[in-house]
């Protein structure tokens, strides 16, 4: 856009009049506050910036951004994101989406979205729940959940949202959780400057129906060893003094004690190996949120995003062929004259 | 080889030909009647084409299901149809004959490749015995001509293998009837060097064998007279031979150019629909940006959300994606933004006719959503007249921000005819105008954007780009309050809001033209002119123009009227449906726009169906107005 500098913001100019609608104590708030804390840090435009969103509690999400907003329909948010980031390259687009609306009926779109790397911050509010339908059981509930629609329990096998990202070779891929609200600023500041697609899964409790799905690892005390911080560059450790660590054998991962391997065996975190097999082994240290569990950027790497590279072949048909001359297309054809 | 057939063999002037092409779908018979329409509409005769294949791309050879074919009505006069019946056959082999012998006319030339009429093709094509020789084809003139053999031989100088060296047979087809029907050859053998340049062997086998073909009917003895179609006498201008679907792809750009928009298309690939990605996708210097996306629904996603993000979003489709589409095109109704829904109507339900033509998705395009959900409907008539009907509908989508329906068909689509280019100066400027400034101020005299203030005209609301300062808003699929568009659960707003989008839709009505009716007076005609009104939409136009042009000949004077805005009607229809005594409405369907006529204004009108997924024959429809004539 212009070169007129960025007029600096507050949180209050990021927050939209709207009365905000989620169940008082929703994990919802968090994310809401981190990322409106977050967008004046980030030197952001308003009319720069759009928020997409499907359908469910996390898709209310844009209505209470100052910004541009789309409220869409059901799993289709990364479908609409990607006309809007492909057709227009200047703007910021944000998709927020929940584990039913990303991976249920979503699922291929998201799958495609971060296939195609198309420019867009994707946070994705996994809550393991249906909460806007009133508690079924989701694609990434345990497998065994009892809920109104599996009184005997769930049969389904759950996804894990960051290892099915990596799967797609997302070109960023991170884990955060509604509890550390600097984890949270700092996970989206990364997402936001990352060219392509981002994905940002987000542990998010929701209080109504499936209370406390992340105690196990994100109550307070729970979390130094329950929580494996990933850091570019830095060993793999975690534990209140540090005890234990993640070793990489035969393209696995796996938890030891420190002491048990010695330090130099752990492996050290490369967010930009452009093999995702290690961050795809990190994401299936735990099968649920229960055991240590990763969390941070597990890959970042470099690839140009589908919106440039549309861009680029614009420019270079143009440059081919001269912009387009309607008359002259019309008569491209073998024509013939009657007089 | 010259260009004109020997001196001595008579030349006869016919005014029309309908030939027909038909092979084993590996036989290449697209592309032989494609070059012959092409040379045709080069030399000047007014054509429209009729191309007829199997959905397999290789159905097994030999086999009747396998049979492709192509039909080519060439003529000096203005012709409105690719024929009743064809004169010519062209008959590759025994299959081809079988499954197209019914549909010659009786008296017909039939001239097969005899190389292929042995025991192993016969009973693939289930047939007891021998046509050639068991004296069923005694009605017809048929010229047994060996085809394979003298290909092979003809093209044996290039060094080709047999199996090769056999595929140019259509070439020696397409030779033999340019020489029958006194056609030009120097643009198909340029052609056929331009085509398969980077084969120069085949390209020189091809040309062996056309030249061969040309050669045999000049020397063979075998025809005592070629023919001549004289040009027609069109209207004077530029022409060029389009088929539905490239003109459709050319009214795509030319629309993005007159409004000054980008254009974003979002498709997945369906038959008989993706000829208009193809075409598209080539003209990126236009700033046409096309996304092949993961399914039909991510498609017009994509392109909802550029329409929303300020580009001419495109989505284009056939019935199975327009299922698939139902629920975005319904956030395009609440979201009212423009979006063009381009749907090649094929048979159906479900996986139906992929290639074959039919006209049953207009009660889908008008109802196929939940809720109240109106969208605008356009339908061409003709091939050429896809390009208009794609700037009708951009204009329509962008002036009244809403969903459009385009409703082409498999026929349209693949069908050609000359096309006088129009002179871009004359085409309509459709631009609309962004919203820039806040429209409404509030109690405490701030200045805001209410995105659902309407124009009290139009009642289209503002379309404010993101990129636009001061205008952040928040829309989506849950009612909006009018005016402000906050999310509103308010009933008395939500019936508001619900007839406030019908009454947009139904206001379009007086920004389109009135219908016209096509009622000349019939010289010795029946006293009080016309009894008969025939009411069609879409591609039935030239079958039943045809039908009544005929009709019109005997002194039966009949009027037609053809509806290209099936949503809003064109305001004058009630009336002029009212001012006959009796409608005939003929579908491809199972009478789609008869019901939405009956219902509308109470008229008997009566519908004539044919879902066989081929298009209507003049005759069938002129055979039906005669029945309503004579009250049967
Ligand atoms: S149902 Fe659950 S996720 Fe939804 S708003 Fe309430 S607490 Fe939050």
């Amino acid at each position: 856009m212009t070169d007129v500098a960025v007029p600096a913001t507050t949180k209050k100019d990021w927050t939209s009049d709207q009365e905000i609608r989620w169940c008082p104590g929703c994990g919802d708030y968090s994310i809401l506050t981190a990322v409106q804390m977050l967008m004046p840090e980030l030197g952001a435009r308003r009319e720069d910036t759009v928020f997409v969103s499907g359908i469910g509690c996390s898709s209310r999400f844009p209505y209470y951004m100052n910004t541009y907003g789309v409220h869409s329909i059901h799993g289709r948010a990364p479908a609409m994101a990607t006309g809007i980031a492909v057709s227009r390259p200047d703007l910021h687009v944000w998709v927020i989406t929940g584990d039913g609306d990303a991976l249920s009926i979503g699922g291929n779109h998201l799958m495609h979205a971060l296939r195609r790397n198309v420019n867009l911050t994707i946070i994705l509010f996994n809550n393991q729940i249906y909460g806007l339908t009133k508690g079924q059981y989701s694609p990434t509930s345990e497998a065994g959940k009892v809920t109104k629609s599996t009184p005997f329990g769930s049969l389904d096998h759950p996804y894990n949202p960051v290892s099915l990202a990596l799967g797609a070779e997302a070109s960023f891929v991170a884990r955060t959780h509604d509890m550390d609200r600097k984890h949270m600023m700092e996970t989206f500041r990364r997402a936001y400057r990352h060219q392509g697609a981002a994905l940002v899964e987000v542990y998010q409790n929701c209080n109504v129906f499936n209370d406390g799905a992340f105690d196990l690892i994100l109550s307070k005390d729970a979390r130094p060893r329950m929580l494996i911080p990933l850091a570019h560059g830095e060993p793999i450790r975690f534990g209140p003094d540090g005890e234990w660590g993640v070793v990489f054998e035969d393209g696995s991962a796996r938890v030891v004690e420190v002491a048990d391997v010695g330090e130099d065996r752990l492996g050290v975190h490369d967010e930009h190996r452009e093999d995702p097999s290690l961050a795809f082994a990190l994401s299936r240290l735990a099968s649920g949120p229960t055991a240590p569990t990763p969390v941070g950027v597990f890959r970042d790497v470099e690839r140009p995003h589908y919106g440039a590279l549309v861009n680029e072949q614009l420019v270079a048909a143009a440059e081919r062929k001269g912009p387009g001359d309607l008359a002259a297309l019309l008569s491209s054809g073998s024509t013939w004259t009657v007089t | 080889m010259a260009d004109t057939a020997s001196r001595e063999r008579p030349v006869v002037d016919l005014d029309r030909a309908v030939i027909r092409f038909a092979g084993d779908s590996g036989d290449g018979m697209q592309l032989t009647g494609d070059r012959f329409t092409n040379s045709s509409a080069l030399f000047g005769n007014d054509l429209s084409t009729l191309p007829d294949f199997p959905a397999e791309i290789r159905a097994p050879a030999g086999t009747l299901a396998g049979v492709s074919a192509f039909q080519v009505h060439i003529s000096d006069h203005d012709i409105l149809t690719p024929g009743d019946h064809p004169s010519v056959l062209v008959a590759m082999n025994p299959a081809a004959l079988k499954a197209n012998l019914s549909d010659v006319t009786p008296t017909g030339t039939l001239i097969v490749n005899s190389d292929a009429f042995d025991e192993r093709a016969l009973a693939k094509a289930d047939y007891a015995s021998n046509p050639l020789t068991d004296g069923s084809l005694s009605a017809y003139t048929v010229y047994e001509v060996p085809m394979t053999s003298i290909t092979m031989e003809a093209v044996k100088p290039t060094g080709t293998k047999p199996r090769e060296a056999e595929r140019s047979k259509n070439f020696f087809a397409l030779g033999l009837i340019t020489w029958l029907y006194t056609r030009p050859t120097e643009a198909t053998l340029t052609w056929i060097q331009e085509r398969f340049a980077k084969t120069p062997m085949v390209a020189e086998a091809n040309s062996l064998a056309f030249k061969a073909g040309w050669n045999f009917g000049e020397t063979a003895e075998l025809f005592p007279s070629t023919y001549e179609v004289k040009p027609a006498p069109l209207e004077p201008g530029h022409y060029t031979n389009i088929s539905g679907n490239t003109a459709l792809a050319w009214g795509l750009i030319a629309a993005g150019q007159l409004a000054q928009l980008p254009l974003f298309l979002g498709s997945y690939p369906i038959t008989p629909a993706s000829d208009i990605l193809h075409e598209l996708s080539k003209h990126k210097n236009f700033g046409v940006r096309t996304l092949q996306a993961e399914d039909e629904i991510a498609g017009v996603g994509a392109a909802l959300g550029a329409a929303y993000a300020g580009s001419l979003g495109i989505t284009t489709t056939s019935g199975p994606g327009v299922d698939l589409k139902a629920e975005t095109i319904g956030l395009a109704v609440s979201l009212e933004l423009p979006l063009l829904v381009i749907d090649i109507q094929r048979g159906g339900p479900s996986t139906g006719l992929p290639t074959k033509t039919e006209q049953a998705d207009l009660l889908q395009a008008m109802f196929g959503r939940h809720g109240e959900s109106p969208v605008p409907i356009v339908a061409p008539s003709t091939p050429g007249d896809c390009f208009f009907a794609a700037i009708e509908a951009a204009r329509i989508a962008l002036k009244y921000r809403t969903p459009v329906f385009l409703l082409s068909d498999g026929y349209l689509a693949n069908g050609a005819e000359p096309w006088k280019v129009p002179d871009v100066a004359t085409l309509p400027d459709i631009s609309v105008r962004f919203a820039t400034e806040p429209n409404h101020t509030a109690e405490d005299g701030t200045e805001e954007f209410w995105p659902y203030l309407r124009d009290a005209t139009t009642l289209a609301r503002p379309w404010a780009i993101p990129g636009t300062p001061g205008l952040t808003h928040r829309i989506g699929g849950l009612e909006k309050q009018d005016g402000s568009g906050s999310v509103s659960y308010d009933p008395a707003n939500h019936e508001l809001m619900t007839k406030l989008r019908v009454a947009k839709v139904a206001g379009i009505a007086a920004d389109i033209p009135l219908v016209e009716v096509d009622d000349p007076v019939v010289p010795g005609g029946e006293e009080g002119g016309a009894e008969v009104l025939v009411v069609g939409w879409g591609s039935t136009y030239g079958a039943i123009q045809a039908a009544i042009r005929r009709l019109r000949v005997k002194g039966h004077p009949v009027a037609h009227a053809h509806i290209r805005h099936l949503n809003p009607f064109p305001s004058n229809l009630g009336e002029v449906l009212r001012s006959y005594p009796k409608v005939l409405v003929p579908e491809m369907n199972l009478g789609q726009l008869v019901k939405l006529i009956r219902a509308d204004f109470l008229v008997d009108a009566r519908g004539l169906s044919k879902v066989k997924g081929q298009p209507f024959r003049a005759e069938e429809i002129e055979a039906a107005i005669y029945d309503m004539l004579l009250d049967r």
